[in-house]
Parts: structure tokens; C-alpha cells; sequence
């Protein structure tokens, strides 16, 4: 929370509905007609990964599973591939949580690099054994669009918690 | 270990317990999924909750192609009808000889002894979106088993065949098309009436030929069209054209690879066809064994 050397206001506490509202606009995004484009971001992995490292208490890997069983239908995909991928990426995600929360947003973004290249790998390895197709090197582009949209993301979905609940010139915080 | 103190917070199992059990689930369902196909009906149930959420994603370009429609420009719309019209004429004199040529094809038909082609029943479907998934080819559109479509439908353009009903929600269903990795189709060459059997190419975009002898008589530009002979696919619709061959005498069979005749990626309407054609059903077991059963007895009498 407190990055290096910076001061930094104290947040409010998350909101419960605003969490699944998120949750849900990511999906509406992920469903977009233009999502065959090989770059764009995986907005529901991008999401869920931020609520793990914000709130690993509220979402974790159970969550998370639901909604990658959620794509996994809208997609028409193998059942359990975006399941069983972002399963694993909430557990990373919340194991960085503490460590990743010292770092400034730019920072951030180079531990998700790595954290959306492992979830697209898994979901490879999981076709590349049911028989599907190699889609081209190009299906990584995502992971980076993903990556380079953490810190706008962040930013949005922190701003609720950041309004004060009264304004008061003489408070210390 | 009998006497543990409380936790001060309740956080439910640990991490590693809920990821291993997650894991295990995923798998579960990855194997009844892939190797046995036993969640449709589950797959049925979300996709229904998740259609209000898809509509929704589908309603901005929906609004644009709207909003565009409503800006055409007239000159356009001019251009259009001209274009329309012109193409009228050439079609009348078509269409003119439709009517003598089908009363003309009844007789021959019966002439022939062969059975009526049934009629075909269409229906105008809207693409609502493709599917995102990019280890296979599917697009999702806007009827589902709530207006009568059926697995195994075929799917066209006004070009030729775009791909093959594969799954039916009450809503939505999802179409393979033919540049899919998974999916095959029967085709004959138009030229010479060559059979073969096209599989999608799986890098996107393209059709091969598979297991065509290296000496079989197939050309570049080649037209292919449906052959009907599987009783899915109507006979005659335009599939793809040969765009390459390559013929290695080290290998037993030739490459070919074919470019899809149909728009596949660009429209958002398709017409989904059903025919209710019924095969003859193969003929029995036991006609067809007869004769090599005995020739191999034959062979090991001496």
C-alpha cells in the first residue's frame, strides 16, 4: 500500500457489489464483437488478478474459477480451460499480494507481465492435449495489451475508495 | 493436536487446499468435456443465464451498424440500386427458365425412378459474435433451439458454405466453421466430379485436401462443391477453391490447400439450412461380409 518513499492516503474499504460489478463489466468487455483481434486484453483475468492482490480475502481462487467457467461457455471453449487457467493465476496472484502491493503501479504491471504469459501457457497446454490449434505466436500479444492496462486499471477501480466519506480541511489523513 | 487455539480470523481452508481442489475440478471437467461430451446439458443451463450478458456485449456494434444504416449516403444507396437493378435483368432471364427447367427435372427425376429432392427450409440467423476462443473457428448466432435449429445444420452465405451447426443452445448456437481444425466436409471437384473430403487447416483461413493420391487430378482453381453424398450437406453448394498443390514424390499423398469460397469472416448474416434428407441405410452387415469371408477361407484351404 505504501509505495517506496511516497505518501499515500489510506483507502476506504472495498465495496462488496463494486467488486462483482467490475467483475461483470470485464466479462461484458471479454464478450466485445472485436475480440478476435489477437491483442486484445484479457479483461476478466486483468480484473480478477487486481481483486487477488487488493482483496485476497474477498476474491481468491474459487471466484475465480466461476468466472473462468463463465468464459469458458460464452467462448464455446473446452470446459475447465479458462477455468483451470485462472484458478491458478487468483493462486499466484494472492500469494504476491503482500509483495506486490509495496511496488508502484508501473512496477506492477512488469509482476503481471509474467502472471497473464503462465495463465495463456496453461490454456496451450490445455488445447494443445485436447487436439486444438496452434493459434500463432500473436496469441501472447494479449497478455502484454493486458499487462501495459494495469496501471488505467488500477487507477479505475481504486477511485471509489478514494473519495473521502466527509471533507474535512483539518483532517490529518 | 486435540487442543487448538482458535483463529483470530476465519479465512476459510488454506490457499493450496482451495487451488488443488479447483484444479482437480477443472480437470474433471476438461476430460468429461473433451473425451466424452457429457456437459451439454450443463453447458445448456449457463449459456441460457448468459445470454442477457451477450446480448448486451453484442448491442454497441448492433447500435453503430444501426446508426450507420440510418447515415447512408444517398448517393450510395443510388449506386446500390442501379447496381441492383442491372443485376435483375441479367437474373430474369434466369429465373424465366427456372420454372420450364424444374417442371422439366420433375420428369426426367421420375423418369429416372429417383426420389424428389425434399425442399429445403432456411433460416436467416444473425452473427452475434465470434467466439473468442482462438484454438478453434466458431461463430454464435442469434436463433437457437427455440426457432428450430438442430445440430449438424449447415450454414451458408450467399457464396457458399460457411460452416456447420455444432451446438444448440435455447437461444444461441454456436457454428464451426469449415476453416476449423475439427471440422471436415465431404466435397467433389467441379470439373471432373473427383470426391474428396476437405479439413479445415487449422492455421486460419484455409481448407486441405487430405489423402488425395500425389498423381490425383486436381488443379489450381479448381471450384469445390458440396458432394451430398454424406446426407448432411446439400449437394452443389460452392465450398472452396484449390489454391495450391504440391506434389512431393516422398510422400504418398499431395498437399493440397484450398481458400474458402464463402466470405467466412466477413458477414453478419448467414442462412442456416435443414433438410430433412434420410439416407438409405447402409446395407446389412452380413451382405457385406459374405463374399471376402469366403475367398479368405478359400485362399487357406490348399
Amino acid at each position: 500500500m505504501l509505495a517506496a518513499g511516497k505518501r499515500q492516503r489510506i483507502l476506504l474499504p472495498v465495496k462488496s457489489w463494486f467488486i462483482w460489478l467490475s467483475l461483470a463489466v470485464a466479462l461484458l468487455l471479454n464478450l466485445l464483437p472485436p475480440t478476435r483481434i489477437a491483442a486484445y486484453p484479457e479483461w476478466v483475468a486483468l480484473v480478477l488478478t487486481f481483486w487477488c492482490v487488493r482483496e485476497p480475502r474477498r476474491v481468491n481462487v474459487g471466484t475465480s474459477w466461476m468466472f473462468g467457467f463463465a468464459m469458458d461457455i460464452a467462448d464455446a471453449a473446452l470446459l475447465g480451460q479458462h477455468a483451470l487457467s485462472y484458478a491458478l493465476l487468483a493462486y499466484v496472484a494472492t500469494s504476491l499480494s503482500r509483495r506486490m502491493q509495496w511496488f508502484p503501479v508501473s512496477q506492477q504491471a512488469l509482476h503481471l507481465l509474467p502472471l497473464m504469459l503462465f495463465t495463456q501457457l496453461i490454456m496451450l497446454g490445455t488445447n494443445a492435449i485436447a487436439g486444438g490449434m496452434f493459434p500463432g505466436w500473436t496469441f501472447f500479444l494479449s497478455s502484454f495489451t493486458s499487462a501495459l492496462l494495469w496501471p488505467a486499471v488500477s487507477f479505475i477501480l481504486l477511485l471509489p475508495q478514494r473519495q473521502p466519506e466527509s471533507i474535512d480541511q483539518t483532517r490529518p489523513i | 493436536m486435540e487442543h487448538q487455539p482458535p483463529p483470530f480470523f476465519k479465512t476459510g481452508p488454506a490457499p493450496l487446499v482451495r487451488l488443488t481442489f479447483f484444479v482437480l475440478l477443472s480437470f474433471l471437467l476438461l476430460i468429461l468435456d473433451a473425451r466424452f461430451r457429457y456437459l451439454e446439458v450443463l453447458r445448456q443451463g449457463v449459456a441460457t443465464a448468459l445470454h442477457p450478458v451477450q446480448t448486451l456485449a453484442g448491442a454497441p456494434a448492433w447500435l453503430v451498424g444501426r446508426v450507420g444504416d440510418f447515415f447512408v449516403s444517398q448517393s450510395g444507396l443510388q449506386a446500390e440500386n442501379a447496381d441492383l437493378k442491372r443485376k435483375e435483368l441479367v437474373d430474369a432471364k434466369t429465373l424465366m427458365q427456372m420454372d420450364q427447367l424444374q417442371g422439366e427435372n420433375a420428369h426426367l427425376r421420375d423418369l429416372l425412378g429417383a426420389r424428389e429432392r425434399l425442399p429445403v427450409n432456411a433460416l436467416l440467423g444473425e452473427i452475434l459474435y465470434s467466439a473468442r476462443d482462438p484454438f478453434s473457428r466458431k461463430v454464435i448466432v442469434d436463433k437457437g433451439f427455440n426457432h428450430g435449429i438442430k445440430p449438424g445444420q449447415v450454414a451458408i452465405d450467399h457464396i457458399g458454405v460457411i460452416g456447420q451447426v455444432t451446438r444448440v443452445h435455447p437461444f444461441i448456437s454456436e457454428i464451426t466453421l469449415v476453416t476449423d481444425k475439427e471440422q471436415t466436409i465431404p466435397v467433389q471437384v467441379v470439373r471432373n466430379g473427383l470426391r474428396a473430403i476437405a479439413y479445415g487447416g487449422g492455421d486460419g483461413g484455409t481448407l486441405d485436401l487430405k489423402f488425395m493420391a500425389a498423381n490425383a487430378d486436381v488443379r489450381n482453381g479448381d471450384q469445390l462443391v458440396t458432394s451430398g453424398i454424406d446426407g448432411i450437406y446439400l449437394p452443389g453448394l460452392p465450398v472452396a477453391t484449390v489454391a495450391a498443390v504440391e506434389r512431393n514424390a516422398a510422400y504418398a499423398f499431395a498437399r493440397i490447400s484450398c481458400t474458402p469460397a464463402a466470405g467466412i469472416d466477413n458477414h453478419g448474416q448467414v442462412l442456416i439450412l435443414s433438410s430433412e434428407r434420410k439416407l438409405e441405410p447402409a446395407p446389412a452387415a452380413d451382405d457385406v461380409k459374405d463374399k471376402p469371408a469366403k475367398a479368405k477361407r478359400r485362399r487357406r484351404e490348399p
